[in-house]
Order: structure tokens, then sequence, then C-alpha cells
């Protein structure tokens, strides 16, 4: 079946870098540096990148980085708390916008 | 696509895979468990009746004797249940340096003289925890594992064992719960070491990371779930021949619970017997000559990937 998004292209991820190779390799220094462990653990940000791979809706980040935090040792409870804090700040983000609805309607009711 | 066989991989490497000096003789004393574990590349289980016998058990004394070797490592299944592992023990331990028993220790609670023993000769206990989270950890060792096994921890902690100072090693085995690797072993110890004191009063000496290896009930899962060739393929991917010059093959002799000799417990688990022969332990006057052949096949993989076994056991990539 056709589709935009195979599991097979994951791994074609550098090609990118072949018509742009210095900014491709810019790139993949500055991500291989944030993903190294600093004050934060590599584990620590495994999870963040999961959580942050459910809001941008990445098939690709979500594969990878549901591998990443089996293998750096992250169990299913606490995977599935970082997608809900994801849900959470998304879902948030709609919620609080509801303040720009109730100050326009009031604006403009009577 | 499956990788080319292991054999194969390391030759055109330009590399390869010879024995060292033996320093270690483990023992497989059976296949009865008390756990059907899904990850056991033995297929051991609650229905297997293998069980070494009292005169193997001397047998394989006098060959460790014989051998030279440093260390007992003892196995399973789940050696606990074999009624002459106390036997081994007494008569190893005269010329020992080191004896470790792996076990799941789930009937340790219920065998206060066998911790006795343990404790008298100062047998080391590598035991198998694969998650802090009990579902996770049950989901491979079956239900109602977890609990029991905390609750064995602190009977042992009680005895002193992992507890510092007290020269009682209890060291915990890691072994992922599917088809992954696990990659930082110094991260996953310090962790496992916080949350099972915070959250459950226990301690522990080491933690050991390991790979699962794809045989037995593991291979069978792999097939069944469509992650064997995916699996091998992240073996092969994370070849290291720092790994393999590590590799625990180079430096044990395994024997099984027949008594027949194998260069690791993976070889005996597909039946891969060392030098290509079927020796008894009786047979055999000394250890395996330093630059001796090893018997390999695909499961091989497993030990060369990342840190393997005995490079601490965990994956760098």
């Amino acid at each position: 079946m056709e589709t935009y998004y195979k599991p097979s292209d994951l791994p074609k991820f550098p090609d990118v870098g072949k018509d742009a190779p210095e900014l491709a390799k810019k790139f993949f220094s500055y991500y291989q540096a944030v993903f190294a462990e600093g004050a934060l653990t590599e584990r620590e940000k495994s999870l963040i990148a999961l959580a942050v791979a459910h809001a941008v809706q990445c098939p690709y980040c979500i594969d990878a980085y549901t591998q990443a935090c089996l293998e750096k040792g992250s169990n299913m409870e606490e995977m599935t708390e970082a997608l809900h804090v994801s849900v959470a700040i998304r879902g948030g983000a709609s919620l609080v916008h509801g303040v720009q609805m109730r100050n326009t309607a009031e604006k403009i009711s009577m | 696509m499956r990788p080319v066989a292991f054999e194969t991989f390391i030759t055109e490497s330009g590399h390869r895979l010879e024995r060292g000096r033996a320093t270690a003789l483990q023992v497989n004393m059976g296949l009865a468990c008390n756990l059907s574990c899904g990850h056991c590349h033995l297929s051991a289980g609650p229905g297997r009746k293998e069980m070494m016998s009292a005169g193997t058990a001397i047998e394989v004394a006098r060959y460790f004797r014989r051998g030279g070797f440093d260390s007992l490592d003892i196995t399973g299944g789940a050696p606990e249940m074999n009624p002459n592992l106390p036997g081994l023990i007494e008569v190893a331990a005269v010329d020992a340096a080191k004896i470790i028993v792996r076990s799941n220790l789930l009937l340790l609670p219920l065998r206060p003289a066998l911790v006795e023993l343990f404790r008298g000769h100062r047998v080391e206990i590598t035991a198998s925890l694969p998650s802090l989270s009990p579902a996770q950890a049950e989901a491979q060792r079956g239900p109602g594992f977890f609990e029991r096994f905390i609750g064995a921890m602190k009977y042992l902690n009680g005895q002193g064992y992992g507890v510092e100072g007290s020269g009682l090693a209890l060291n915990l085995a890691v072994n992922p719960v599917g088809a992954f690797l696990h990659s930082s072993q110094s991260e996953m110890e310090t962790r496992f070491r916080r949350e099972l004191a915070r959250k459950h009063g226990v301690s522990f000496n080491r933690l050991l990371a390991f790979t699962n290896v794809p045989l037995g009930r593991f291979g069978q899962w792999l097939e069944s779930s469509g992650n064997h060739a995916g699996y091998l393929n992240k073996l092969a991917g994370l070849y290291n021949r720092c790994a393999l010059e590590g590799a625990m093959c180079r430096y044990q002799v395994s024997v099984n619970w027949e008594g027949y000799l194998f260069d690791c417990d993976f070889n005996l688990a597909q039946g891969l017997y060392s030098g290509g022969e079927r020796i008894h332990v009786s047979q055999m006057e000394n250890a395996p000559e330093p630059g001796a052949p090893i018997a390999m096949g695909d499961h091989c993989y497993a030990c060369a990937a990342g840190s393997g076994f005995t490079c601490g056991g965990a994956v760098t990539g």
C-alpha cells in the first residue's frame, strides 16, 4: 500500500544532507550534543523527546524514541505519563485560548 | 532479511573467536524451574524434568579441581530446585575462589537452610529483575512475580545479602522486556538502586544489563511476533570487536545437567558441543587450551553486540 510514511524510510534520514552537507553536518552534530548526557540524563532527554514527538505527531520520532526510551530503561508507565504531559500541554494550550474567546465575547456583548 | 551467519560475519571482518584461559566453570543444574520466563533461552519451566544427578554433580566438582578453575557459576532453570545443589557447593567451596548462584529469588525465602549455606561460603547471588515496573516484569516472568521478588530481596537483605560491608553480594541482572537492548548500565544501576530503596526499602550490590539471546522461548517469541530478523540485524549492527574479545565463551566452560561440555550456556541451549564433540566432564583432564576453537551460531551476535556480557553487560553502540 502506498503511504507517505514508511518505517523503512527512517534510516534514510541522513540522506537529507546529500545536497547541503555542511548544514546537515551542523544539524546532526548539534542534535547529537543535545541528546548527550548533561544536566539531564540521556534517559530523561529521551522521555522529553517522546513527549514532543507526540506533540508534533512525527511517526518517525515516535518510533525512534519509543525504542530509545525502552533501551535506556524507561518503562511503559513513565512513557505513558510523558505522553500525557504532551497531551495536557496541547489540550491546555487550546483551553487557555478560551480566555481570548471570553475577552472577545465580552467586548462585543451587552 | 537476516544478517549473514555469525561465523561468516566475523571471518569477513578479519576477526577470530577462540579460547583464552578458562577461569570459570558454569554448571547448568537442570531445566526445572518455578517460572516460565519469556526471555529464557533454555525454555526452562515447571514442566521440565531435566535435573543434574548427585553422581554428575560429584564429577563436576572433581573437574572443577582438575581444571584449576577459579570460579564456579551455577545456573539453571532454578538451581535451588535441585537437591544436589548444597552438596556441590560444599565440595567445590574447598577449591573455589568464588561461587555464584543465578536465581530468580522466589524460592530462597522458603529455603533458609540453603541461604545459610550460601552465607557460610560467601556465595554470590545474581538475581534476575527485568524492570522496575511490576507490569513489565510480570510480562516477562509471570503474574505475581514482582511482589514476591521484592519480598525475597527484603528477606535476603535481612540475611546480610546486598547490604554494604557484609561481604555477601546480591547482584541484579536486567534483561530487556522485548526485542530491544539496554544502553546505559551505569544509569540503570543508579536508578534501580534509588527506586528500589525509595519505594521498597531494598538494596543490592551491582547491576548487570544483559542482552536477550535469540534462542529457546525468547527465540520463539521473536519468530511469532515478527521481530526475529529485525532483532538479529539490530545485534549485528551493534557488533563490537571488544565485546567479542570479552565474550564469556573464551573464559569459561559450561556443563549441562547430564555432564556434557559446552563453550557457554547459549551453545548448551543450542546443543553445540565444545570442540564439536560430545565430551563428558568425567573424560576431561584439564580446562580447554587457550587458542582452542569455539562453536558458533547466529545467537553469538548477542554476546558480540555493544558491550556484550562480560564488558559489564551494557550496550554502548
